[in-house]
């Protein structure tokens, strides 16, 4: 199995407190994996943490792929300025960055592929309009075509859904199958169980410790869930040193090709 | 025709010093008024200011080494500020403290340290001129430096332009894609300074930040756009420069106070019946479209 991401006794946090907490195994290239888990349990921090925005406290990530350009990245709450004055082309063209850089041209084929890339998430005539009078889920829908011009085989989108409608995330969702399909790589931070159990092969629960990682059927069984709301969210001030040589505590997944397995 | 040549034309045709001065506002405004319009973007309207005054003590310090001489103010005040600027960027990008609190910390203290010199010496009429400045009597060298100024700053402006906007609009992708962002944001720190040197000469170091902040706030209220608000603030920073002169030079008022002001009227025009957002067009919105 070639792994996109390998997390070895991978411990991220903040001021030595660990939000996700020894983390081991592999995310197999072109895998389509839900990262599920309750507020607090680690999943944006698992995020920040594969595209370097934070550093781990403890053992290491390490990617298939050392190019950082190919991991694209929507987090959940995006720092963007929406009151900045640019409009949804110039915005989506942003995806372009590896291509153009700070200098490159943006010639035909590319203006062409910033039109489809906005006509794929169904924006079509706002490429004008000036991005403070989109809608959140039209906001949603931009980003995502941005995504696509970014052309990365690693993609992570940390709750990509919320706060957008029905027919907004099916349409959104449809793109994840696309790049599924290309054999990209996609990891999606979810809240909906149901959705997750449809669409997603493979889960991931995370309660700071991985509560279980697989088959998306095998791990979002109803005891791993109650285990996965269990697990206390806040930081324990008081908290020991942890002792490092501490096993993480994965359920046995070895029947499940390409997940949490063990180095 | 003789009259409107009179008004407008005769005072620069005739007069070499005005002719300068009109030379100088207009360069003024191409490099400080793109820059102002993205201060005012990334919310450090004030940071003009600051700057502004972190830069006098350092000017001082060369007038008070030298004299009035151009060369040792000019490299005192970039001295100053460039110190000012890094330290700001550095402190805001390592450390938890914001822009405007490192910058507020920084600016202090170089003025604290500039006042101190000063009072070591005493003090000077000719500090007046640093004060105020004066667009009227602008020498061969400081022209040039204006203009210098200027043109690196359209320079650098476009070699950095596509990290900047993108480094205002969404930081995080830019930290995602690309490094550039970083130097990006300190090669615009280091502009900031540049054209407040040069304002700091035509309008002084109370007025330099008005050449900036009011043209981009005239474009906020006329474009959507920032390639179109660039355009109006770099127009409206020129048309200001030429209308001040002119009527600084037919009733008798000091002219760099006098561009500010007919900034200040097509500022408060654009606050009134301004295309996006403004007061009038807010009041009275007209009927609502179909779709």
């Amino acid at each position: 199995m070639t792994a996109a991401l390998r997390f070895r006794n991978l411990t991220l946090g903040y001021d030595r407190h660990p939000a996700v907490h020894h983390l081991d195994g592999a995310i197999a290239a072109g895998a389509l994996v839900a990262v599920v888990g309750p507020n607090g349990a680690g999943k944006s921090t698992l995020f920040k943490g594969i595209v370097g925005v934070i550093k781990p406290l403890a053992g290491r990530i390490e990617r298939g792929d050392p190019n950082p350009q190919n991991i694209a990245y929507l987090p959940q709450a995006a720092e963007i300025d929406r009151t900045f004055p640019i409009n949804v082309y110039d915005m989506v063209a942003m995806g372009l960055w590896r291509r153009a850089g700070s200098f490159g041209g943006i010639d035909r084929a590319a203006r062409a592929s910033i039109e489809q890339a906005i006509d794929a998430v169904g924006l079509s005539g706002f490429e004008a309009r000036a991005i403070a009078t989109l809608s959140g889920g039209q906001m949603q829908r931009m980003l995502f075509a941005r995504l696509l011009l970014q052309d990365a085989r690693v993609i992570m989108l940390d709750e990509p859904f919320n706060a957008v409608d029905a027919k907004t995330s099916a349409d959104l969702f449809d793109l994840v199958r696309r790049w599924h399909g290309e054999r990209r790589t996609v990891l999606t931070a979810m809240h909906d169980i149901d959705f997750v159990r449809a669409n997603f092969p493979e889960t991931l629960l995370l309660a700071r410790e991985p509560v279980a990682w697989g088959r998306t059927a095998s791990v979002l069984t109803p005891e791993n869930l109650l285990a996965a709301r269990r697990m206390c969210e806040a930081f324990d001030q008081q908290a020991e040193l942890c002792p490092d040589e501490q096993v993480p505590t994965l359920p046995p997944s070895s029947d499940v090709v390409g997940a949490g397995n063990r180095p | 025709m003789s009259t409107v040549n009179q008004i407008f034309i005769a005072p620069f045709s005739e007069f070499e010093f005005m002719r300068r001065a009109l030379a100088g506002a207009l360069a003024l405004a191409l490099g400080a008024c793109p820059i102002g319009v993205f201060l005012m973007l990334r919310r450090m309207s004030l940071v003009g200011d600051a700057m502004a005054h972190a830069i006098l003590p350092g000017a001082a310090v060369g007038f008070l080494l030298s004299g009035l001489n151009l060369f040792a103010m000019t490299a005192g005040g970039l001295i100053a500020g460039f110190v000012v600027a890094l330290l700001t960027g550095l402190v805001a990008r390592t450390t938890e403290l914001k822009e405007d609190a490192a910058l507020a910390t920084f600016y202090l203290l170089s003025l604290a340290v500039g006042v101190t010199i000063i009072s070591l010496k005493g003090t000077n009429i000719d500090l007046l001129h640093v004060l105020f400045g004066n667009v009227l009597a602008l020498d061969d060298q400081t022209l040039l430096m204006i203009a210098g100024n200027a043109t690196v700053t359209l320079i650098v402006l476009a070699l950095i332009y596509r990290p900047l906007v993108i480094e205002c609009v969404d930081p995080g992708f830019m930290r995602a894609v690309s490094r550039a962002g970083g130097p990006a944001h300190l090669a615009f720190l280091v502009l900031v300074v540049l054209n407040l040197v040069s304002g700091f000469y035509a309008l002084g170091t109370l007025l330099a930040v008005g050449i900036m902040m009011l043209p981009a706030a005239i474009g906020r209220f006329w474009a959507r756009d920032i390639t179109l608000m660039i355009v109006i603030a770099t127009t409206s920073g020129a048309v200001s420069g030429y209308a001040g002169l002119l009527i600084s030079f037919h009733v008798g008022v000091a002219s760099g106070p006098a561009i500010i002001l007919v900034a200040g009227v097509l500022y408060l025009t654009s606050l009134l019946f301004g295309r996006v957002g403004g007061l009038v067009r807010q009041a009275f919105p007209g009927r609502h479209l179909e779709a």
